[in-house]
């Protein structure tokens, strides 16, 4: 590509010399350059300022709610406490999200985990269509589930129920799960099945006792991925549940009240809100690194 | 598969020689049976949605008096009465803004997303010393619930919040009119362009440095380098991003929803028109929405994979909800 261009020497440095003498970098411009330190700290306070303003509100006390200093001096759990008040059902809601976004998860990867086997690792007809027709179906928009199914379920009796928050989330978490995980049973190398064979193993059997043992990190990436995204899920448990009992904690968070009609109670849903995505947080922490695999799985290696 | 890629893994098992048709058939009944259970399940969860939400959106409830008892009755008739609605009348208001809103919303927040994740990728692309935590705090827009991330958009830009403090302004976000709208744009950059930014990045970093260095080499300026080099690699990766973004902010609900509010007309999606008549128990209407929205999505999607060569089933990036 380069070889058309005609290269006119316009660049503001001295081209080659910076990173000659060390160990090739990729930079174009050097790696000391101020600018880029001053571009990592707007990507990073970009990404958590917002974030920081919920823990800070969540922190204040409920009387200097409306303080918008930068800390939350004297700081205060009054909103946490008011947050998980017996008349909110906020405990409840985090549980039934444990519920649903965990069985969720289970199920998806019990039921995904064979088919994802077979599609990146078995040679058979139409491998490639079912493949295309699997990740066709997680670009479904929830809305389009969410009508017939919302009929079906109030002429069965399911309203107010964990199964009819479950089942629709299996049509956005299975086409995902199905995806990564041929994503990463792809990435191993398919000598494996070969001297499994060899061997005398069967297809099942070199997919229990080799393939599967080996796939763990990915499966275990599968896992985190498919139950954020469970956990996120809103439009689903906002439209098939009205009984605060089965309000998943997103759900029932947004609709708080305050104390006063008219007025959102902020600080209590601030509160909430760390609550609800901590978990999340701490995931991203502790397998940051297996996140951003599992998010671009295909496209690194 | 690896036609608009070079990344792939070239070992698919498609080249392997000489299998013998015996063992062949047995792994097909064996990739048979490890399919069935998720594509039942598939079939149950999407197939039988879209079915009853076709159905759905064809039947018209009419509601009535009986007029020799007096009792309200709904009798169900066939017919392309939601489908007319989106075009005529009251209705076909509600749709074209909602529609509008839709379009625009994707549009625009999928421009500014895209650029500014390129930024993002652009800078995380060089070897540094603290990268984790880069990483770790590009994740937390991502991982944060949509619904939670438009509680604290609500929050920052309520009367009194942080938004108006900053900007030395008294703009009233949450009500109706292009501020609700804007709201909306800005949560969702914030939350989805450093997605962009990951997925970008992860297609930066296969670009070989010795295409650099050749350009280098021949004196490439920067920008042209980008331009010339840098964008063009990265294009597969960057037509994914760009394609799941979209498809996200087509069938966008929850920001919305939370953050201004079901009923406004600023920033109604074809999702929320569709919710609201669902809500009300119009399913033939909400069903004909719905429908729509569908087709909108899948044409989006075609034109997508077709025209710019979105290659999705070669590489597998998991993403939006």
């Amino acid at each position: 590509m380069s070889q058309t261009m005609p290269a006119p020497p316009v660049t503001d440095k001295p081209v080659g010399k910076i990173a000659a003498g060390e160990k090739r970098k990729r930079s174009r411009i050097g790696d000391s350059s101020p600018w880029y330190y001053v571009g990592i700290a707007v990507i990073v306070v970009y990404c958590l300022a917002p974030f920081y303003w919920m823990v800070v509100s969540a922190l204040r006390r409920p009387s200097d709610q409306f303080s918008n200093s930068l800390l939350p001096i004297p700081a205060s759990l009054d909103n946490l406490k008011a947050a998980f008040s017996p008349g909110n059902g906020f405990a409840r809601g985090l549980l039934n999200s444990l519920i649903v976004a965990g069985t969720t998860t289970i199920i998806t990867l019990v039921i995904g985990i064979t088919a994802a086997y077979a599609l990146a690792r078995l040679d058979f007809r139409g491998k490639g269509a079912t493949l295309a027709a699997i990740i066709a179906t997680s670009m479904f928009p929830g809305i389009a589930v969410v009508v017939p199914i919302l009929q079906l379920w109030t002429n069965i009796g399911w309203i107010n129920t964990y199964q009819a928050m479950i089942i629709p989330s299996l049509s956005f978490a299975l086409p995902t799960a199905i995806w990564l995980l041929t994503a990463f049973f792809k990435q191993m190398p398919f000598e494996l099945e070969e001297a499994a064979q060899i061997d005398g193993c069967t297809p099942a059997q070199a997919f229990r006792r080799i393939i599967l043992p080996l796939a763990a990190p990915g499966v275990f990436t599968t896992a985190i991925l498919v139950f954020i995204a469970a956990w996120n899920e809103f439009i689903i448990a906002v439209s098939v549940v009205n009984k605060s009992e089965y309000k998943t904690a997103n759900v029932i968070v947004s609709q708080f009240t305050g104390q006063y009609q008219f007025q959102q109670p902020y600080g209590t849903q601030m509160a909430a809100g760390v609550v609800v995505t901590i978990p999340l947080v701490i995931a991203v922490l502790l397998f940051q690194r297996r996140i951003v695999e599992g998010l671009t799985a295909g496209g690194v290696k | 598969m690896t036609t608009t890629t070079s990344v792939d893994v070239p070992t698919t098992p498609e080249t392997k020689p000489g299998r013998p048709p015996g063992r062949r058939a047995g792994v097909a009944s064996f990739a048979a049976l490890l399919l069935s259970p998720s594509l039942l399940i598939l079939l149950l969860v999407i197939g039988y949605p879209i079915v009853s939400a076709l159905r759905l959106s064809f039947i018209k409830t009419v509601d009535g008096v009986d007029p020799d008892t007096g009792l309200v009755t709904h009798s169900s008739v066939f017919s392309l009465a939601n489908y007319i609605d989106i075009f005529r009348g009251d209705t076909a208001a509600a749709f074209r803004n909602a529609f509008w809103n839709t379009t625009t919303f994707t549009i625009v927040t999928v421009i500014i997303e895209t650029t500014i994740g390129v930024c993002m990728a652009l800078v995380m692309n060089k070897a540094f010393r603290g990268r984790g935590l880069v990483r770790a705090s590009i994740l937390v827009p991502w991982a944060i619930p949509t619904a939670m991330s438009a509680l604290l958009w609500r929050w920052i830009f309520s009367a009194d919040g942080v938004a108006n403090d900053l900007l030395r302004a008294n703009i009233l976000w949450t009500t109706e009119g292009f501020q609700a709208w804007l709201a909306v744009v800005i949560a969702d950059t914030w939350k989805t362009a450093p997605f962009i930014g990951l997925l970008v990045l992860a297609g930066l970093q296969i670009i070989p440095a010795e295409v650099y260095e050749a350009a280098k080499v021949d004196g490439s300026s920067a920008w042209r380098t980008f331009w010339r080099i840098t964008l063009p690699l990265v294009k597969p990766a960057l037509v994914v991003a760009v394609l799941f973004r979209m498809l996200d902010v087509l069938r966008m609900f929850d920001l919305p929803f939370v953050l201004i509010g079901p009923q406004k007309k600023s920033t109604q999606t074809l999702s929320l028109l569709a919710y609201n008549d669902m809500s009300n128990l119009h399913f033939g209407p909400a069903a004909a929405y719905a429908t729509v929205l569908f087709a909108y999505v899948a044409v989006v999607a075609y034109a997508f994979v077709r025209l710019l060569g979105a290659d999705i089933v070669g590489r597998g990036v998991g993403g939006g909800r």
